[in-house]
C-alpha cells in the first residue's frame, strides 16, 4: 500500500485550489486523483466567461480559469492521476481507486479532502411522465456535447428549469443554430444568476415561464413535441393552461445533487438539506481528518468561493497532518431559521477558528429589503440589510472570533432572515 | 423624461438599475452598488456590447473543439455575424490559451483569442 499525507479526490477547483493550499502550508506528499483526463473538472466546459471576478479581478471563461489553478499545481509539482476513478474509501483512510495503468490500488492517507462536485438531476429523478426517446439531455450533457466535442445535440429546443447550465445552453444552442423555444421553470422564481437571465434569455428573446412545468413528451424514437403547462401554488398542473411545443430536443437544468456515495462509504455524515458532508469550522466531516469542500460540500453559485473554501479546507487539512487535533474543543451549533435553509459550517469551535469565520447558506425563497440577522444564544450580534436575497445566490455571515470570545458559555448561534 | 429598467451583467450581483434619460441623454442611475453599475448601465442604454464565446474546429489536438472568445466587447447587433465567421475556422493543433483564432472578426476591430490548450 502507498502512503500520501493527503489524498485530494477530484481534481477541479475545488481539489486543485485545496492543493494548492496544502502544499503552501507545508505538506509535501499530496495526491490528486481525477477521474476525467484532464485536470479542471467541469470548468473546462464552461466556455462562456464571467468567472474569476473575485479571485482575479477579471472576467475569464471556464478553461481559463481552470488553466490558472492549474498551473499553480504544476508549478509546485503537486503529483495527480488522470483517467483514476476512485472506488472506495474507508473510514480509516484507506483510498482504493483504480486507472488502466496501475490497476486497482490503495494509499494510506493521513487526511483527505472530498472535492467530487457535483451532478445534475436527471430525467428519472424529476418523475416527467411521456416516452423515453432520444433528445433529452441533462443540461450539462448538451453544453460538454457542443463545447468539447463537437456536436449538436438538437435543432429545435425545449429547456426544463432555470438553473444557470439550463440558461447558459440556451444561448449557446442559439448562437450554434438551434430554436430556443421557451425555457419553462417550475418555481415561480428562477434558479440562476440573474444577470444570466438578461445575457442568455432576454438577449434573444427567448421567453422564461416561471411556475410552468413539462406535462408530456411525444415522440417514439425521437422527441417530437413537449408540453408544458402552467402549475398552481401546489405547483400541480392547472388544466386548460398547457402549451404543445414541436422540438426534437429537451434539456434538463433542475438542479445539481452534491456526489457523495464516497463519503458515505467513508462514514460521512451527510445533511438532509444539501446532500453534502456535515462540517464544522474547518470544513472537517465528523470523520476524522477527512474534510470537504466545492460542490460535493453544497452547490455554489460562484467558482470564486469554491476556491475560496477549498483553500480554507487544504490549510486546515494541512494543519490537521501537522498537529492532529485537539478533539476537546468545545463545538457550538449554528441553526438557520427564518429562511436560512442551511449552514456551511453546520459547527463552530470558537477557540480553533481565525480570526474571522465566513459562514455560507442559501435562502429558501426570494426575499426583499430584508435584513440577515445573527444571535449568540438570545443576543443579536450582527443585522445587515439585504435589498434582494434569492434562492439562486449564495449569502454569507462573517463570524469575528473576538466577539466569539466574549461569549465563553456560548450554547447556540442563531442566523436568520428578518423582516425591516 | 424616462426610465428604463435594467440589470446589472458587471458582476454576479445583477444589481436592479434605474436609467432615468432626458432627451436620449442619461441624467441618472440609481440601484447600482459599484461604479461599474453605473458605467453599464449608461452603456446600455447608449451603446449595448457583449463578450461573445464559442468553438472552433481543431485538427490533431486532444479534443476536436477549442474554445475561444472575443478580447474585448462587441456591439450586441453583431453576436451572430461573430459565430457565423467562426463556423468556417478549422485550427491546426497545438492551440495556446490567448493564440488569435481570428483578427478583427465581423470588422468589429476585435480579435477572438483561444480560451483553452488544445
Amino acid at each position: 500500500m502507498k502512503n500520501y499525507d493527503l489524498v485530494i479526490v477530484g481534481g477541479g477547483p475545488a481539489g486543485l485550489a485545496a492543493a494548492v493550499s496544502a502544499r503552501d502550508n507545508g505538506i509535501e506528499s499530496i495526491l490528486i486523483i481525477e477521474r476525467d483526463k484532464e485536470l479542471g473538472g467541469i470548468l473546462n466546459q464552461c466556455i462562456h466567461n464571467g468567472f474569476g471576478l473575485h479571485t482575479f479581478k477579471e472576467e475569464l471563461t471556464g478553461p481559463e480559469y481552470a488553466s490558472r489553478f492549474a498551473k499553480q499545481v504544476f508549478e509546485r509539482n503537486i503529483e495527480y492521476k488522470l483517467n483514476t476513478m476512485v472506488m472506495d474509501i474507508s473510514g480509516d483512510k484507506v483510498v482504493t481507486a483504480m486507472n488502466r495503468e496501475d490497476g486497482m490500488f490503495e494509499i494510506q492517507a493521513k487526511a483527505i479532502i472530498l472535492a467530487m462536485g457535483c451532478r445534475e438531476r436527471s430525467r428519472g429523478a424529476l418523475n416527467i411522465p411521456g416516452y423515453r426517446p432520444a433528445g433529452i439531455y441533462s443540461a450539462g450533457t448538451a453544453q460538454r456535447l457542443v463545447n468539447m466535442e463537437g456536436y449538436m445535440p438538437g435543432k429545435k429546443v425545449v429547456i426544463l428549469g432555470s438553473g444557470d447550465i439550463g440558461l447558459i445552453m440556451a444561448r449557446r444552442m442559439t448562437l450554434e443554430g438551434a430554436k430556443v423555444q421557451v425555457v419553462a421553470e417550475l418555481m415561480p422564481y428562477s434558479g440562476g444568476l440573474k444577470r444570466n437571465i438578461v445575457q442568455c434569455l432576454d438577449d434573444f428573446g427567448i421567453p422564461l415561464k416561471l411556475s410552468h412545468t413539462v406535462i408530456d413528451i411525444e415522440g417514439k424514437e425521437r422527441v417530437e413535441a413537449v408540453t408544458i403547462a402552467e402549475v398552481g401554488p401546489d405547483r400541480k398542473p392547472i388544466p386548460g393552461s398547457e402549451i404543445r411545443y414541436e422540438c426534437d430536443t429537451l434539456l434538463l437544468s433542475c438542479g445539481l445533487l452534491p456526489e457523495n456515495e464516497l463519503s458515505r462509504s467513508a462514514g460521512v455524515e451527510l445533511s438532509p438539506i444539501t446532500s453534502g458532508p456535515i462540517v464544522n469550522d474547518s470544513l472537517e466531516t465528523n470523520v476524522d481528518g477527512v474534510f470537504a469542500c466545492g460542490n460535493v460540500l453544497h452547490v455554489h453559485d460562484l467558482v470564486d468561493y469554491v476556491s475560496q473554501e477549498a483553500a480554507v479546507a487544504g490549510k486546515n487539512a494541512a494543519k490537521y497532518i501537522k498537529e492532529g487535533k485537539d478533539s476537546s474543543a468545545k463545538a457550538v451549533e449554528i441553526f438557520p431559521e427564518g429562511g436560512v435553509r442551511y449552514t456551511v459550517p453546520k459547527y463552530v469551535r470558537p477557540t480553533e477558528i481565525e480570526d474571522k469565520l465566513t459562514v455560507r447558506f442559501r435562502v429558501g425563497a426570494v426575499y426583499k429589503n430584508c435584513y440577515i440577522a445573527t444571535y449568540y444564544d438570545d443576543t443579536l450580534i450582527n443585522k445587515r440589510k439585504r435589498p434582494v436575497m434569492a434562492p439562486g445566490e449564495m449569502e454569507q455571515v462573517i463570524l469575528d472570533k473576538s466577539k466569539l470570545a466574549e461569549f465563553p458559555d456560548l450554547n447556540k448561534i442563531t442566523i436568520r432572515i428578518e423582516e425591516a | 423624461m424616462e426610465t428604463k429598467d435594467l440589470t446589472c451583467i458587471g458582476c454576479p450581483l445583477g444589481c436592479s438599475l434605474v436609467v432615468t434619460m432626458e432627451n436620449n441623454e442619461v441624467t441618472s442611475v440609481t440601484g447600482n452598488t459599484c461604479p461599474r453599475g453605473d458605467a453599464y448601465a449608461r452603456k446600455e442604454v447608449t451603446n449595448p456590447t457583449r463578450i461573445v464565446t464559442s468553438t472552433v474546429r481543431v485538427n490533431g489536438g486532444s479534443l476536436p473543439m477549442v474554445s475561444c472568445k472575443t478580447k474585448e466587447d462587441i456591439p450586441k447587433g453583431k453576436i451572430f455575424e461573430v459565430t457565423e465567421a467562426l463556423k468556417s475556422i478549422t485550427l491546426e493543433a497545438p492551440v495556446h490559451i490567448g493564440d488569435v483564432v481570428l483578427s478583427n472578426v465581423a470588422g468589429t476591430g476585435v480579435d477572438v483569442i483561444a480560451t483553452k490548450n488544445v
